[in-house]
This record gives C-alpha cells, structure tokens and sequence, in this order.
C-alpha cells in the first residue's frame, strides 16, 4: 500500500506536460491504437495517458524486444502502433528490431527518449546518449528529433507516412529540450 | 512423440485459426505438411513468436491465434510470458514444444533438459492455463481442450529432438509476411 504523503515520482520531476500532450495527441492521429511501453522518468505523462484513453490498448512490457513483436503482430494483423522506450531501451530491442522488423519489412513507430544527451544529470544515462545516434545511423533506420513543440505533430506524421511508405521501422528521438521544463 | 505427428494431429484444426511459429524445424515441418496462407513462420527473431501472437490477438480479438513455440526461442523471452499472463488473450493458444534441445542449430541441450520446467514457469508467470503432456493422443486433446476454452493457455509439449533434414524451404520470408497480411485483411472484411 501507498503511504498518505506518497507523491506519485512523475509530479516530483519536471517532465512536460505540455510536449507529453502534443506528442500523445500527434500519435492518435496518425492512427495508432496500441502502445507498447517500459517507463522511464521522461514518458511517465505519455504512458498514462496511453493507460487513461480507452480508445488506446497499452501494454506493459517487461523488456523492451517484445515490444518489437508485439508491433509486428499488430501491423500483420492491421492495427498501427508505437513503442516507447528511452535509448537504452532501444538498445536492448536491436536483434528485435533487426531480425524481425526490418527482416520482415514492418512499419514500426519508435519513439526513444534520448537520454544522455547535454543537461543530462544522471549519471548512469551518459553512456547511451552517445551511441544512440550511430547506432541508429548503422542499422540505417530512418530518424529524426524532436527537440521543440513545432517538431512534435509533423514530425510524428512524417514519420508515420515513411514507416508505412518505406515499410520500415522508423524512429523519433525525444530530446531533452522538448521533454524537460527546467 | 515426435513434433511433426504432433503437428499433423491437430493440422485440421488451424485452418480456422491463425497460426505463428518459430524459426527452423518447427517452420520446415508444418510446411512439410502443408502451407495456407493463415500461418505466418518468424524466421528469425527467437524469442519473439509469442510476443507476435500476442499482437495479432490485442489487435484483432475476433482471431483465434496458435502459437508454435519451441523451448530455446522461450527462455529467449521469458519476460514475454508475463506480458502475455498480464494481457491474458483469451484468443490465444501457446504450444510449446520441448524438445530440451535447439535442434535448428545442432541439437545442443537448453536448460529444460536439466530440469527447467516451461509449463511450471508459465504458471508462475500468471498463465492461467498451463500443462505438459508427453503422449500424441494426450496432446491432441489438451489442444483442442485449449482451443475451446476461450482462455490464454501454454501447452507444453515433450517432443524427440528429431526434425527434418533441412530448414530452408521455397516460401520466401516476405512472399509469407505480405501473403498472411494480406490474408487477415480478408478475414476481417469476412471473406
Ligand atoms: C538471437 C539468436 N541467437 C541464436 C540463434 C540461432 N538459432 C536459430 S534456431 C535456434 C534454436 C531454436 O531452438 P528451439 O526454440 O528450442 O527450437 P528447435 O530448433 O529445437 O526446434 C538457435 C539457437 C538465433 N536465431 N538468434
């Protein structure tokens, strides 16, 4: 059980709202309808809002890889979809990502939080922030940032559009400039 | 038991379902004995056949979605078997078979051959439907038993480490992906 003072962590750290809104709304207009994620301090807004829309099904996963499978499912079956997760998720998800989504050609919507990057005070993110990028680059998945408000809604579309377009995972990193009120 | 009469016992039953499988043997035997355009091979990705079924059947309930997963590929993703246990698809049936080994790759022993229990581990995992059976009559009914129940059940199935002599068969990977989604498309416009 929660004690009285508990204070939920994500009203504890300044996560936008504001950006978390726009990102979440952009994502339902393209037409996505199932979610997959793992938390992490920048996507808390996100992923409730996932788990508060009835017209949205999240799922929970426990790592990040299934979540490539559970898109590629969707997709065969014709629902689109998204994955949340930040860098290090992403890099845990990569054989996935390899050997079943780009192997099968499946139009897969990644949105990474990209940990690490400058402003970045933990210390145990710094590592992936530096790989992220060239990771990306050398599994030559299409991607792009989203770093302010008027990146997020034509971003997403694009994105979206190329995925399906190109039929192929694509990837949009959620910068810290965009995810962070500080 | 071997998995390929195991496959053959209740073939007739998936031509109503959609049917996903994992990579190597698996795949080469139920194409041995028959291709259809609802069964979707993941030739790669191990660890991932049920995590795609679990997508098919969030995605479209109406489905009655077969997975044929191997022990290797699931102790792979063991953290899947709680996702599936906490999304609990009722449309879902999870047949595992056990042949202690990964036989697509040389028949090295996995660890279910030194007393890993899959059937005891989805249980705990949440799966609301677990057993193993040893038996070829003994499988067929606990498949159809699980098919019927409109619950998520994984069927562990002890198999010989036997298979058939080559993996690679004529179906394209992408000649199947496009066939099958093109396929669920039609059944959703009740084909
Ligand atoms: C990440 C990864 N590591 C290793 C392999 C090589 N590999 C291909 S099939 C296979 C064995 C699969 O074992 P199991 O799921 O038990 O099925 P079986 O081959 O016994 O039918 C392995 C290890 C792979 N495909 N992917």
């Amino acid at each position: 059980m929660l004690s009285a003072s508990f204070t939920p962590y994500s009203l504890a750290v300044p996560v936008s709202v504001e950006s978390s809104t726009a990102i979440y709304r952009a994502l339902k207009e393209t037409g996505v309808r199932i979610v997959s994620a793992l938390p992490e301090t920048w996507l808390v807004h996100l992923i409730r809002m996932a788990e508060d829309d009835d017209e949205m099904t999240l799922v929970r996963l426990a790592k990040e890889e299934e979540g490539v499978g559970i898109s590629t499912g969707a997709h065969l079956a014709g629902v689109k979809s998204a994955m949340l997760m930040q860098n290090h998720g992403f890099l845990a998800a990569i054989n996935g990502i390899v050997s079943c989504g780009q192997l099968y050609r499946i139009p897969l919507l990644m949105l990474i939080s990209q940990r690490g990057s400058f402003g970045e005070q933990d210390p145990w993110q710094c590592e992936g922030g530096g790989v992220t990028e060239h990771v990306l680059e050398a599994l030559r998945i299409p991607f792009d940032r989203l770093e302010a408000a008027e990146h997020v809604g034509k971003r997403i579309a694009k994105a979206q559009t190329l995925a399906h377009s190109a039929s192929r995972p694509v990837a949009l990193l959620l910068c810290r400039d965009l995810m962070w009120d500080d | 038991m071997r998995r390929l009469d195991a496959l053959q016992a209740v073939y007739p039953e998936l031509e109503r379902c959609v049917v996903v499988t994992i990579m190597g043997a698996v795949a080469a035997e139920l194409q041995s004995i028959g291709h259809r355009p609802n069964f979707f091979y993941l030739q790669h990705a191990m660890g991932l056949a049920s995590s795609v079924g679990l997508g098919i059947a969030l995605g479209r309930p109406e489905l009655q979605v077969v997975v044929f997963d191997g022990d290797g590929s699931l102790l792979m993703n063991l953290g899947g078997l709680t996702t599936l246990a906490r999304y609990r698809p009722r449309n879902l049936v999870h047949v595992v078979f056990d042949n202690e080994s990964l036989l697509s790759v040389g028949g090295f022993p996995t660890a279910t051959s030194t007393g890993s229990d899959l059937a005891e581990i989805a249980k705990a995992a949440g799966v609301p439907h677990t057993a193993t059976v040893r038996g070829l009559e003994e499988f067929r009914e606990a498949f159809l038993a699980a098919q019927k129940r409109d619950d998520l059940t994984t069927l562990v199935a002890k198999t010989d480490a036997v298979g058939p002599s080559g993996y690679v068969t004529d179906l394209s990977l992408l000649e199947n992906r496009y066939e099958f989604a093109r396929h669920l498309k039609q059944l959703g416009r009740g084909e």
